[in-house]
């Protein structure tokens, strides 16, 4: 196995846990705001936060592809 | 049986034992990928708990409640109180009769951490025992501790000679 490559997909997967990483922070953050909202009786910042929620799960699962791909690819 | 990657000297391997495997460096790919999935189920769960906060805001904002009755006037003494569950079973509430013609009703869970709160008479005040957060008596806002909101009020209405309750009112709605 080439030393290089793999030591490249190393720091690449490491730094695609990092970026999901910091994507569940605010995910954590958002779900909080809206239950504080919500259990305030301001229901309108649920919709906007589930939208903005799923956008984040949906880049998080394309970075989870990212880092298949990069390990395949290194372990080749 | 299912195999692991398209790495062509391993495709005839079971999944367990790539997963599992006796190579250092291998070890440590397997160890960020499941990092990995992990953080993405996470967000997943993170995800799903946003829809259900935003469902059960559309659920609570359509469920239209009949008015209850909850007392008959005069039923409690002045200063005194009287529980009462609405709009559930489950959702305890305190009916408080400040005056002779002055009734208050408030949700009766604390917005900190849910405890029973009980009203003081001498304070003129709604006490929770469990980390002294106080509210007023009068609009149920905060008045001391780590309650992050004012109590729910019950909106009232008195028909003839008895109470009912009509509306569990929120930050929101005031």
């Amino acid at each position: 196995m080439d030393r290089s490559a793999q030591r490249k997909g190393l720091t690449a997967i490491n730094g695609a846990n990092a970026l999901i990483t910091v994507l569940v922070i605010v995910q954590m953050w958002l779900v909080s705001a809206a239950l504080e909202s919500a259990l305030a009786g301001r229901a309108d910042a649920a919709l906007p936060a589930a939208i903005a929620s799923g956008v984040i799960f949906a880049g998080s699962l394309f970075l989870l592809r990212f880092v298949s791909r990069v390990d395949r690819e290194t372990r080749r | 049986m299912k195999t692991g990657t398209g790495d062509p000297d391993r495709s005839d391997l079971p999944l367990w034992r790539e997963e599992i495997s006796f190579r250092d460096e291998d070890e440590r790919y397997v160890a960020r990928r499941q990092f990995g999935r992990f953080l993405v189920l996470t967000s997943a769960a993170m995800f799903a708990g946003n829809v259900w906060i935003w469902l059960r805001s559309r659920m609570h904002r359509a469920a239209s409640v009949l008015a209850v009755p909850i007392a008959r006037l005069g039923e409690i003494a002045v200063g005194e109180v009287k529980t009462f569950s609405f709009p559930g079973p489950n959702e305890p509430c305190l009916l408080i009769r400040r005056g002779v013609d002055d009734y208050v009703a408030f949700e009766q869970k604390c917005t900190h951490l849910s405890c029973a709160v009980v009203y003081s008479r001498e304070r003129d005040r709604l006490e929770c025992p469990c980390h002294l957060g106080y509210f007023s008596a009068t609009t149920g806002a905060v008045l001391q501790g780590p309650p992050p909101r004012p109590l729910a009020r019950i909106r009232l209405e008195r028909r003839d000679d008895e109470l009912f309750a009509l509306a569990v009112e929120t930050d929101g709605d005031r």
